[in-house]
C-alpha cells in the first residue's frame, strides 16, 4: 500500500521507456501517477497543481518528444522543476552583523527543535564558533531540563534558565552573559507553539525585536502533511524567517514538506535533521534531494561522505590487496570501521540508486547489531587468525566464541560469509569495480 | 513563490473566552479549526450549487486532499461517488455531501481491536507508543488525569530512558495530576523499569498504569524490538499486560502516519490511536485512513497543551464538525 514516490516514479518511467517515443497521451499519463506520487508524498495539493503544469508546460512538445530518451528526458524535466522549486544549491548559516550572533530556533510542538540546537551547537563548534545555548523554552515540563543535560554530553555551555523568567527576558540576559562565557553565537531555543497561537507568536516577536537574531530557523518534521503550508506561512509571516531545517529525515517519510514550504515562503531550506545523534545534521542540497525523490540516488552525498572519512592510504592499499586476492579478516575488520564511520547502515543504503526496490525485495534490514557482534568476533582473533582464516580450526573457533560473547555458530557463519565475500569481491574485481554494500548482503 | 493560502478568520469567531474552560467549549475550540477550515470550504463549494459537474468534483478532491485524507481513501471516496454518478443515482450536490460524510463514518466507526482486559484486583497497563515529538508523554499526562476524575488510582511508568530530561517532564506531569511514578535514571534499561513499575502497581494496588516509551521512528528495526520488548516483559510479569496500546499520532502528520501505524501495528500490535494536536489548523483526516485500511479505532483526541484537553474521540462528531 505504501510505496515510495521514488519506486512510483521508476515504475511510472519504466512503463514510459519501454515505449519509444512519447505521445502527448503518455506524458498525461506520466503526469497523472507522477501528480499521485506527489500527493502521497505529502507535497501540497496547490503546490503540486502547479509543478505538474509547469512540467507540463515544459514536457509537452519537442523537448520530449524529439529526445532520444523519453523516459530519461521526462524524469530530467521533473527533477529540474522539483529541484527548482526547492531552490538553489544550500546554504549554510549567515552570520553577519555584530557578535555574539543569535540563532532563534522555532516551530511547532514536537518538531526537534531543543535536539537540532544541540546538532547546531556541535556544527558551529566544528567550525571554530563558540556557541551558547539558551534554553527559552518555559512552558513545556522539563523543557530546559532536556537542553541542560544534553549541552553536559557535548560540552557546550548552557545559559541557566528558570522557568520563571519570561522568554525575552531569559534571552536579554543570555546575550549580557555571552561575553563571559566567551561565546560568540547564542543558540535559542523557543518553546513549541502553535502558528495560530497569537499571544505566543507575539511572544516570538518580541524576542525578535529584543535581541535582533542573524537567522531565524523554522524547524520543521519532515513527516509534515498538508498542513506544513500553513504552518511555514504563518511563521514566516509573523517573524521573515531566514531559513529552514527539515527533520526526522532519516524516516521513511517522502518529505514532500520540503518542495510545499519552499513554495510558500521562498525562504531556503538549510539542513537536513538525520538521526538521534548530535552530529546527524547534514546540510540540504536541493539537487540531491529531487534526485533522491525521484530514484536516482544520492549518489553525490555517499561519494562526498566517503570521500572525507574513507582513509585514502588505506583504500588504496586494500584495492592492491584486492587485486592480488589477499583480502583478509583483518582488512574486513578494517573496512567494517570505515563503513562505521559513513553512518548508520540504513541510511547509507537508502543513499544508493535502485537500493528502495532492493530492500523491498530482498527485505534487506540492515543490522547495526549485528555488525558489532562481528567486530566483537573479528576482535577475538589472534592477528595470524585474520591474516590467514584457514587456520582457524574448531577449538580455536571454540575460543574466538567465548573471547566475543558469541556461539560458534556465530564464528562460522562470519568465516563462511567472509569466504563468500572474498570470492565476491574477486568478481567484482575482475569486472573492474567495488560494491561496497554488497558486502553485507 | 505561490501565493495560495489566506489566513481565515472564522477562527475568531469561534474562540470562546480564554477563562472558560468548560469542556463542551474547550471541544468546541479545539475543533473548531477542523470545522472552520474543512466545513467553511465545504459549505462554500456546495453554496448555490445545483448540479455536479468537474469543477465541483475537482474542487471536492482538493478539499480531501488537503485534510490530509489520504490518497487511498480519497480515491476510494472519490470512486465511489463517480459510479454512484455514473449509475445516475446521485444527481445533486446535497446528496452528494450526506454521501461523503455517511461514508467517512463508515470509515472512522472501527470496532474496537479485541486485548486483554485486566482480571479483578489487576491493574489496567497501557503502553502508549509513536515516534519522536507526537505527544506522548503530554497525552500520558492528560489521561492521567481522566483516570484519577474516574477516581482511579493511576501510576505513570518512565521507560522513556533514552530523551535527556523525558524522566523529569514525566515527574513534573505526575506531580500535576497526583499519580505515582515510577523510574530510573535515564540510560536504565526500559524493560526492567516496565517489570519493576508492575510488581510495585501490584502491591500498591493501582487501578491504572501509564507507561511512556521513547519515541522512535517505525523504521528503526531495533528501536521496535526495544518495544515489542518491552511488551513482552510486561507480559511476563502480568498475563495480558500491556492491555492496550496507544499510538499516539500528530494531527500535522500527512501520509507517513499511515506508515507509521502499520509498522507500529505489526511490531507490537496497536489497540488504540490517540489523534494529538488537533487544535492547530491540521485536520487530521489522516486517521479516516487509519482506521479504514488498519481497523484501529481512534480513543482520544487532543485538542491543546492543558491538562484538560484530551477528549474521547466521537466519530459521529468528528463528521459532524467535518460536516457542519
Amino acid at each position: 500500500m505504501f510505496e515510495n514516490l521514488t519506486e512510483k516514479l521508476d515504475g511510472v518511467f519504466k512503463k514510459i521507456t519501454g515505449r519509444g517515443k512519447l505521445s502527448e497521451a503518455n506524458i498525461r499519463d506520466a503526469l497523472k501517477e507522477v501528480r499521485l506520487a506527489l500527493l502521497e508524498a505529502d507535497v501540497n495539493y496547490k503546490v503540486v497543481k502547479k509543478l505538474i503544469e509547469d512540467i507540463r508546460l515544459r514536457a509537452v512538445g519537442r523537448e520530449v518528444l524529439q529526445s532520444l530518451t523519453p523516459g530519461q528526458q521526462l524524469i530530467k524535466i521533473v527533477n529540474e522543476e522539483m529541484a527548482g522549486l526547492m531552490g538553489d544549491t544550500g546554504q549554510g548559516l549567515d552570520l553577519a552583523g555584530k557578535t555574539p550572533y543569535s540563532l532563534m530556533l522555532v516551530g511547532l510542538q514536537g518538531s526537534g527543535k531543543t535536539t537540532t540546537a544541540a546538532k547546531l551547537a556541535v556544527l558551529l563548534r566544528k567550525q571554530g564558533k563558540r556557541p551558547y545555548l539558551v534554553p527559552a523554552d518555559i512552558y513545556r515540563p522539563a523543557a530546559i531540563d532536556q537542553l541542560q543535560k544534553l549541552g553536559k554530553q557535548i560540552n557546550i555551555p548552557v545559559y541557566p534558565s528558570n522557568v520563571d523568567q519570561k522568554p525575552e527576558e531569559i534571552c536579554l540576559e543570555a546575550l549580557a552573559n555571552a561575553g563571559k562565557e566567551s561565546a560568540d553565537v547564542l543558540i535559542i531555543d523557543t518553546a513549541g507553539r502553535l502558528h495560530i497561537d497569537e499571544d505566543l507568536m507575539a511572544e516570538l516577536g518580541r524576542i525578535k525585536e529584543k535581541i535582533d537574531p542573524a537567522e531565524i530557523l523554522l524547524v520543521a518534521d519532515a513527516m509534515t502533511g498538508q498542513d506544513a503550508v500553513n504552518v511555514s506561512k504563518y511563521f514566516d509571516e509573523t517573524l521573515d524567517i531566514s531559513g529552514v531545517i527539515l527533520s526526522k529525515m532519516e524516516g521513511d517519510a517522502r518529505g514532500g514538506a520540503a518542495l510545499s514550504i519552499k513554495a510558500v515562503t521562498g525562504k531556503p531550506i538549510k539542513f537536513i535533521g538525520v538521526g538521534e545523534t548530535v552530529d546527524a545534521l547534514e546540510p540540504f542540497y536541493p539537487e540531491r534531494m529531487a534526485s533522491q525523490i525521484l530514484g536516482m540516488g544520492d549518489v553525490l552525498t555517499l561519494i562526498e561522505k566517503a570521500q572525507s572519512e574513507f582513509d585514502q592510504k588505506d583504500a588504496l592499499a586494500l584495492q592492491k590487496k584486492l587485486k592480488k586476492n589477499e583480502f583478509n579478516l583483518d582488512d574486513f575488520q578494517k573496512q567494517l570501521k570505515q563503513m562505521k564511520k559513513l553512518g548508520p547502515l540504513e541510511h547509507i543504503l537508502g543513499l544508493l540508486p535502485g537500493m528502495g526496490q532492493l530492500k523491498k525485495l530482498k527485505k534487506i534490514k540492515p543490522d547495526e547489531k549485528e555488525l558489532v557482534k562481528i567486530e566483537a568476533i573479528i576482535n577475538s582473533m589472534t592477528k595470524d587468525e585474520k591474516r590467514q582464516y584457514k587456520i582457524i580450526n574448531g577449538s580455536r573457533r571454540r575460543r574466538i566464541a567465548r573471547g566475543s560473547g558469541s556461539s560458534v555458530q556465530d564464528v562460522n557463519r562470519l568465516i563462511k560469509n567472509f569466504t563468500q565475500t572474498k570470492k565476491m569481491m574477486e568478481r567484482f574485481m575482475k569486472k573492474g569495480q567495488l560494491d561496497l554494500p554488497s558486502l553485507f548482503r | 513563490m505561490v501565493k495560495i493560502f489566506s489566513k481565515d478568520n472564522n477562527d475568531k469567531k469561534l474562540k470562546p473566552d480564554k477563562d472558560d474552560k468548560g469542556f463542551i467549549k474547550k471541544l468546541w475550540h479545539g475543533l473548531s479549526k477542523t470545522r472552520s477550515g474543512f466545513t467553511g470550504r465545504l459549505d462554500r463549494l456546495f453554496l448555490g450549487k445545483k448540479k455536479i459537474n468537474q469543477e465541483l468534483l475537482e474542487e471536492l478532491e482538493e478539499i480531501l486532499f488537503t485534510s490530509d485524507i489520504g490518497v487511498a481513501a480519497c480515491r476510494e471516496l472519490l470512486e465511489s461517488i463517480m459510479e454512484k454518478i455514473a449509475r445516475k443515482e446521485l444527481n445533486n450536490p446535497e446528496q452528494l455531501k450526506n454521501l461523503l460524510k455517511e461514508q467517512i463514518l463508515l470509515f472512522l466507526k472501527t470496532p474496537p481491536v479485541e486485548h486483554y482486559y485486566p482480571k479483578k484486583g489487576e491493574p489496567l497497563v497501557i503502553m502508549v507508543i509513536g515516534v519522536n515529538g507526537v505527544g506522548k508523554t503530554t497525552t500520558i499526562g492528560k489521561a492521567a488525569r481522566l483516570f484519577k476524575e474516574g477516581g482511579k488510582k493511576v501510576m505513570l511508568v518512565a521507560a522513556d530512558t533514552f530523551r535527556a530530561a523525558a524522566v523529569e517532564q514525566l515527574v513534573i506531569w505526575g506531580q500535576r495530576v497526583g499519580a505515582d511514578v515510577v523510574k530510573q535514571g535515564t540510560g536504565a534499561d526500559s524493560s526492567a523499569v516496565v517489570f519493576d513499575a508492575i510488581s510495585a502497581a501490584l502491591s500498591r494496588k493501582n487501578d491504572v498504569v501509564l507507561i511512556d516509551t521513547a519515541g522512535r521512528l517505525h523504521t528503526k528495526t531495533n528501536l521496535m524490538e526495544e518495544l515489542a520488548k518491552i511488551k513482552r516483559v510486561a507480559g511476563s510479569k502480568l498475563q495480558g499486560a500491556p492491555h492496550e496500546v496507544w499510538l499516539v499520532l500528530d494531527a500535522t502528520t500527512g501520509q507517513n502516519a499511515i506508515s507509521q501505524a502499520e509498522l507500529f501495528n505489526k511490531v507490537i500490535g496497536v489497540t488504540d490511536i490517540i489523534l494529538t494536536k488537533l487544535d492547530g489548523t491540521a485536520k487530521g483526516g489522516i486517521v479516516i485512513g487509519i482506521s479504514q485500511q488498519l481497523g484501529i479505532p481512534v480513543k482520544f483526541i487532543g485538542i491543546g497543551e492543558k491538562i484538560e484537553d484530551l477528549h474521547p474521540f466521537d466519530a459521529e462528531e468528528f463528521v459532524e464538525a467535518i460536516f457542519y
